[in-house]
């Protein structure tokens, strides 16, 4: 009744092929199954946002997902998003720089929900940041912290433009 | 938790979904975006035997689409989906307004518009607006197709008005008419929580003046409608308007209490956010 089935997936860029089960969280299944231990889980019912992990390009919850459904999807998590270089991505530079962690359980997650909009924060007030990144819970750094870090990551973005 | 264990069914038609309904409508779910019911079955408040996964369903459009009368959204119609057509922006300024308070970002790019009217939650913005608008879903079952008006679409707390096996193929919003006025608002304690209450507003032009239909979220078993008669647009923006509404109010709202709020703290926000809405819903609209 609960057979696994094979379904394939593209993570971080490459091809892989796991058996699930058809109960099995996405989330499960890219620390368990695939070791991608970036992604965290805080309470697996939508709330905290540590999950969050981009499907198809657009921020959404691991644990909300079953694997079977988003079979034939390609998915980016936290280890996916440095240079090929190893070089820190700039959002995530940006965090170090800024203090937008203290024990780091929440960043991935609010790495992963930053990468769709980080290039246009300089110009987005303090309300739509907010807004944006309403969705993720920080038990840590009082958000003040993160806002400046997102804020921050086009800047370092352009710096490294530059020294190229 | 973990989800308990089911029998998965990925269906690419909808035929295929109708007829494993027929065969397993009591003990099975349909599978939208998953943004309620995954929680469900994480927390172990769900146990279907079988789960109807419709995200694999071919051909099915991603965005509303439109005719002479009704704004119309299938299944797999996302949030995110509607929150960026230009067709929700022009002739469903209401929706448009309520969607910015459905959860967050990140919860938008899977939810469902239909999944949310399914789901039937009291609580909910979008079953207030199709409530407000009087819209309509359209039910289907190996017996055939019918159509369900929003009053009966919602039945009590998380409980619609499908019979076991029906799904629902589509829900649709009327367009706007020609000078009618809208307004959402709510208070929540979190940007993006579920709201303590909350209400959508709609102003029709009548002789000389607006009527207001309102819909409650949060304050009763499903969506709860209060109507304000036509009267001349000065008074929605006179001082008394709001004592008017108090009265309506009070009289078909009976707010239960909860660990967030007393239901007089409800009442009181009902009447304040009522005020608001129907006011900026009447400003605007076009009197006739
Ligand atoms: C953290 C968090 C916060 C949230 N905050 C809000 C909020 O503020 N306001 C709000 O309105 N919602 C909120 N939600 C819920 C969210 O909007 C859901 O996406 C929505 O309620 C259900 O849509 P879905 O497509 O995800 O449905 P699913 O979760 O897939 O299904 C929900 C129910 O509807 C049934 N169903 C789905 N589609 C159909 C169909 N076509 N025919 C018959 N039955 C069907 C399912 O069987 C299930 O019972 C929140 C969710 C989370 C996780
Ligand atoms: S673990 Fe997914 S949102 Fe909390
Ligand atoms: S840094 Fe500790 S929870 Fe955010």
């Amino acid at each position: 009744m609960t057979e696994k089935r094979k379904i394939s997936l593209t993570v971080n860029g490459e091809s892989r092929e796991v058996d699930v089960e058809p109960r099995w969280l996405l989330s499960d299944v890219l620390r368990h199954e695939l070791g991608l231990t970036g992604t965290h889980v805080g309470c697996e019912h939508g709330v905290c946002g540590c999950c969050t992990v981009l499907i198809d390009g657009a921020p959404a919850r691991s644990c909300l997902a079953l694997a079977v459904t988003i079979d034939g999807s390609e998915i980016t998590t936290v280890e996916g998003i440095a240079e090929e270089d190893g070089r820190l991505h700039p959002l995530q530079e940006s965090f170090q720089k800024h203090h937008g962690l203290q024990c780091g359980f929440c960043t991935p997650g609010f790495l992963m929900t930053a990468m769709p909009f980080w290039a246009d924060a300089e110009d987005m007030t303090d309300d739509e940041l907010r807004k944006e990144i309403s969705g993720q819970l920080c038990r840590c750094t009082g958000y003040s912290g993160i806002l400046a870090s997102i804020r921050g990551a086009a800047a370092i973005a352009r710096e490294r433009q530059g020294e190229r | 938790m973990k989800p308990p264990r089911f029998e998965y069914h990925r269906p690419s038609t909808r035929d295929e979904v109708t007829s494993l309904l027929a065969e397993h409508g009591d003990e099975a779910k349909i599978l939208a975006g998953g943004q309620s019911l995954v929680p469900m079955l994480n927390f172990r408040l769900a146990h279907p035997g079988h789960l109807i996964d419709i995200n694999h369903l071919e051909g099915e459009s991603t965005e509303p689409e439109m005719n002479d009368r009704w704004v119309t959204f299938d299944p797999l119609v996302r949030h995110v989906g509607a929150e960026r057509s230009a067709i929700v922006e022009e002739e469903l300024p209401l929706l448009f307004e309520a969607l910015r308070y459905v959860a967050h970002p990140a919860i938008r790019t899977r939810g469902t518009i239909v999944g949310s009217v399914a789901h039937s939650d009291p609580a909910a913005e979008i079953p207030a607006v199709l409530t407000a608008l009087g819209g309509e879903m359209v039910a289907r079952s190996a017996r055939g197709q019918r159509t369900l008006h929003s009053d009966d679409c919602f039945v009590g707390p998380l409980v619609n008005g499908l019979e076991q096996d029906e799904w629902m193929e589509v829900v649709r919003f009327p367009r706007r008419g020609p000078g009618d006025g809208f307004a959402f608002e709510e208070f929540s304690r979190r940007s993006g929580d579920y709201a303590l209450c909350g209400v959508a507003a709609v102003a029709r032009p009548t002789p000389g003046g607006m009527s207001v239909s309102l819909a409650y979220l949060g304050v009763g078993v499903t969506p709860q409608s209060v109507e304000v008669s036509a009267r001349p647009m000065a008074e929605y923006q006179h001082p008394s308007f709001l004592g008017e509404l108090e009265h309506l109010v009070a009289a078909e709202l009976k707010p239960y209490s909860d660990i967030h709020a007393t239901g007089a703290y409800k009442l009181f926000l009902a009447v304040r956010l009522g005020t608001k809405a129907a006011r900026r819903a009447v400003a605007m609209g076009v009197p006739g």
